[in-house]
């Protein structure tokens, strides 16, 4: 592995993160991000649609005339989220019930096109599925950080597993209940934002 | 009458695709500078979306359901093609906004040289496609997906001149040096969606 997939597959996670730092796919971080079961199969879809678009945009990079990409990106896209949503539907029934929409709005989430536009039209095949590897990770990283801390202070839980027994149960720990409604997403990823852009000042923006 | 209405400020305050679902947050952010681009998204949105909500719904009805075939042929009565509406939905939704640029093209420069970039843009907005798979998880018939096709386009473009309007103001103030620019954005986001919370009790 060189430097130049190294860096394919490792800048978007922290550096180049695609919800903090490029400011794609934030949608879908926020509406799902209320439990980590939930957030880990979204992370799944997002990881693998991104890669799997990424190689297939790269192959065909060559023989797609300009004027017709979108459309081209936006069919191969298409295909590999309703493979997923059908997987999905047959292996996890409850959760893509839950997930209601979430699952189809991958086609336009920013970030597999974003990515598909901005990084496989110009890359081979092998860099381009590692740069999708690493956007889905990056993303996973926001997604799996909130849907932790909303659970957690939510309702006591991690991956439905009680952490903090909750005072009506017998325990101590009392809910709190504005970690489940959405806008505590958008406060909690500022937070995260606010984070990294401190321990990174070079990415902060100008005056 | 009263349930179209109903329907109507559900999707445009309830269920506000901006500040209740936050779809078509990227576009929400990133054009969110000027109220000026703000405003002309917004009617760019409600076009798309009212073109291409009753549109998806007819298709879904009369190729797609289980049964909707029928009208072909009696041997596809039993077809059930529904896993295709994904496909056949942003397909839709990319032809309609090809035409909707067209025609603002042709019949309103001045508008085509403001909206510019951001009409073909809107293909991949997520509004617009959410709008179409709520359509589909709800079972709306035809004039109701023609209200809600208003509604939520409606709502989102209030949402983003709203926004744009604080973020205007908001260039005047001092936040620290790591929540400036998409930080503070998200914290006024966050804001705006709590206080459009308290439209949850209303019903006709």
């Amino acid at each position: 592995m060189n430097k130049h997939h190294r860096e394919a597959l490792l800048a978007p996670i922290l550096a180049n993160n695609p919800i903090g730092v490029q400011v794609l796919g934030i949608c879908s971080a926020l509406a799902i991000t209320t439990r980590m079961d939930k957030a880990f199969v979204m992370t799944m879809g997002v990881l693998l649609v991104t890669m799997l678009a990424n190689v297939a945009v790269s192959l065909v990079r060559n023989h797609t005339p300009g004027s017709i990409r979108i459309i081209v990106q936006l069919s191969i896209i298409a295909s590999l989220v309703i493979v997923f949503d059908q997987v999905l539907k047959a292996t996890l029934y409850e959760l893509s019930l839950e997930l209601s929409v979430f699952v189809g709005l991958i086609i336009t989430n920013c970030i597999v096109m974003g990515r598909a536009e901005g990084y496989a039209m110009q890359n081979p095949p092998l860099a381009s599925a590692l740069d999708g590897i690493g956007n889905g990770l990056g993303y996973g990283l926001v997604l799996m950080l909130t849907a932790f801390i909303r659970e957690l202070l939510g309702a006591g839980k991690v991956f439905g597993f009680v952490v903090l027994p909750l005072a009506k149960d017998g325990g101590w720990y009392v809910p709190n209940g504005m970690m489940l409604i959405a806008p505590s997403g958008l406060f909690i990823i500022a937070g995260l934002i606010w984070l990294l852009k401190t321990i990174k000042p070079e990415l902060q923006d100008k005056e | 009458m009263e349930h179209y209405l109903n329907l109507a400020i559900r999707s445009i305050f309830l269920e506000n695709m901006a500040l209740a679902f936050f779809l078509g947050m990227c576009s929400f952010l990133a054009c969110s500078k000027k109220v000026e681009t703000a405003l002309g998204l917004g009617v760019a949105v409600v076009f798309v979306q009212v073109l291409t909500v009753p549109l998806n719904n007819l298709i879904l009805t009369y190729l797609l359901k289980e049964g909707a075939l029928a009208w072909v042929s009696p041997a596809l009565a039993k077809a059930d093609l529904t896993f295709l509406a994904f496909i056949l939905f942003i397909g839709t939704i990319a032809a309609a906004v090809q035409v909707v640029e067209m025609a603002v093209e042709k019949f309103a420069p001045g508008l085509y040289t403001t909206l510019g970039v951001f009409l073909p843009l809107i293909a991949v907005n997520c509004v617009i496609l959410a709008g179409s798979l709520f359509m589909q998880e709800r079972d709306y018939g035809f004039k109701e997906s023609v209200v809600y096709g208003i509604g939520s386009g409606v709502g989102w473009a209030i949402a983003i001149v709203a926004m744009a309007a604080v973020r205007e103001k908001l260039s005047y103030s001092n936040p620290p040096a790591g929540l400036r620019g998409l930080g503070i954005t998200f914290v006024v986001a966050g804001l705006m969606s709590v206080a459009f919370m308290m439209f949850s009790g209303i019903q006709l």
